[in-house]
């Protein structure tokens, strides 16, 4: 097989793997016991979060915020603000998110608007698919208490002006704190494809909220975290034992919070290099696959404005799944839409935000390069691609 | 993916049967919902047989996902020297059920093949 998914996942690395073993049946206690044991997960769980703070900025350990993975943590910045939130202003709260954040923002935003009696904007994207950040400054409104804005977008790699939305929205605290409005404001960034490839921290990039998942950088899958910046007032979701300072109860996931710190580590240490690399291979890729008549690559122009590992192609007058379903039975893996959408019938809304049609929307293919990938994977792909797309032309009722 | 398709819903969604357009075609059919991503084009041709309209010959052109294509595909060789009047009453289900079932998800949007060779024949019967 060929893997061109990167961005849905990617397999964990061997480093990892070694630095997680001890902690499934060796060291095996529970970080919150009191004995040897315990002490022992507890150790190497304070060890991880150091190393993790030390990569993002952060200034506390308090500030690191273990979950289940990205969706999780995006549930929690979301939900946890619009509730403490509502709690301190007495009314409905107004949260800002991009049109083009994954699902898992995008359904927690319509959730809290359904079932919460939040009130939520969501900032349409230029053709390229980037939020303008005069946009956030237009929409937020006295009750604001949440901005979430992607750092790089999964579909088609844009990487969001995070730093500007950052300025309008301190912008924005300072004056509320001149009319002594204590409404709170917070920035939150989901920075789950980006982090393998730019620098992720929290100062410089102006957040008090920023979510990752071990396993877009050859971590395991299952565990990510939620950077919540101190002074951030957010309302716990899960109840239980006082696990995360009691903001997020269970039983801590040792030997993954272990491999995640190891995967940032080494991400961290490869970043310049791996982007480099897999910026080369992008290139080459975009490079070769246009050189089949009428398609197109989605998102920035600039290649500066987008992340080095996705090329999204609009293929026109044919169907995403049926050039998947071709590639597959040549063993080649990519994904129409984002992995969470291949199988769905909604064109994707990602592809939608930028402005193509519903038909445009349904044409499109995603490759995201990475490790696993060399040269001749593309050379490979050429060698059958321009013959399946003919085929599906040629097939097709609509012509242009 | 392909485990998303059985074996018979591949073996047509890879080697589709009467595939192109119809230049002299006796009736057109086209059905589709670009929301969904499928569009079917259906061409039919009518012959008289012992005074009974058969379909003598149909093929089509489809843009859209596995499924779409696929029962495209089945609908052409189910239909092929049918009776027109038998013709009409395949159902998209019908289509789906001969398939050997379609993921559910399928069902709605990409299984209008039965519709287009309906519509086609409807376009014969204005016709004629």
């Amino acid at each position: 097989m060929i893997y061109f998914d990167h961005a849905a996942t990617t397999p964990v690395k061997q480093e990892v793997k070694k630095a997680m073993d001890p902690y499934f049946s060796d060291k095996w206690g529970n970080p919150s016991s009191i004995y040897g044991l315990g002490r022992e997960a507890r150790e190497a769980m304070c060890e991880a979060r150091q190393t993790i703070m030390g990569i993002l900025g952060a200034e506390r350990p308090s500030e690191i915020i273990f979950t289940s993975g990205a969706t999780e943590s995006n549930n929690l910045a979301l939900k946890g603000v619009a509730e403490a939130a509502a709690f301190e202003i007495g009314g409905p709260p107004h949260i800002i998110v991009s049109a083009i954040e994954h699902h898992c923002v995008l359904d927690t935003a319509k959730h809290l608007e359904s079932s919460f009696g939040a009130e939520v904007t969501y900032l349409s994207v230029n053709e390229e698919g980037l939020v303008n950040p005069l946009d956030v400054e237009k929409a937020i409104k006295d009750n604001t208490v949440l901005v979430s804005v992607m750092l790089g977008n999964n579909e088609m790699g844009a990487i969001e002006p995070v730093k500007e939305i950052s300025g309008v929205i301190k912008g924005e605290r300072e004056k509320r704190e001149k009319k002594g409005d204590k409404t709170p404001l917070y920035f939150h960034t989901d920075a789950v494809q980006a982090f393998a490839f730019m620098p992720v921290k929290v100062d410089e990039l102006g957040v008090d909220m920023l979510s990752l998942t071990a396993h877009k950088f050859y971590g395991p899958k299952g565990v990510g975290l939620l950077y919540v910046r101190t002074g951030t007032k957010f309302a716990p979701q899960q109840k239980g034992g006082a696990q995360e300072k009691g903001r997020r109860a269970g039983t801590e996931n040792v030997p993954y919070i272990v491999g995640m710190a190891k995967a940032m580590e080494m991400a961290e240490k490869n970043r310049e290099a791996y982007s480099k690399k897999v910026g080369e291979l992008t290139d080459y890729l975009v490079k070769r696959v246009k050189e089949i008549p009428k398609i197109e690559l989605i998102g920035p122009k600039n290649k500066e404005k987008r992340l080095p590992h996705i090329a999204n192609f609009l293929f026109k007058g044919v169907e995403g799944e049926s050039i998947l379903i071709n590639l597959d039975m040549l063993g080649f893996a990519a994904s129409s839409g984002s992995a969470c959408t291949s199988g769905s019938l909604e064109p994707s809304h990602v592809t939608k935000a930028m402005g193509y049609s519903d038909l445009e929307a349904h044409g499109t293919v995603r490759f995201s390069l990475g490790e696993l990938n060399k040269r001749s994977d593309i050379d490979e792909l050429m060698k059958h691609l321009p013959g399946i797309i003919e085929k599906l032309r040629a097939m097709s009722p609509i012509k242009e | 993916m392909s485990d998303l398709y059985n074996e018979k819903v591949m073996d047509h969604f890879t080697n589709p049967r009467n595939v192109g357009v119809m230049k002299d075609a006796d009736g057109v059919g086209e059905v589709g919902n670009p929301t969904c991503g499928d569009i079917m084009k259906l061409f039919i041709k009518v012959d008289k047989k012992n005074g009974e309209e058969v379909l003598s010959d149909i093929t089509f052109q489809t843009l859209g996902c596995g499924a779409a294509i696929a029962t495209s595909s089945y609908v052409t060789e189910m239909a092929k020297g049918m009776k027109l009047a038998d013709a009409e009453k395949i159902t998209n289900d019908a289509v789906a059920k001969e398939l050997g079932g379609l993921p559910p998800i399928k069902m709605h949007c990409s299984n209008l093949a039965a519709s287009a060779l309906r519509e086609a024949i409807k376009d014969y019967r204005s016709k004629s």
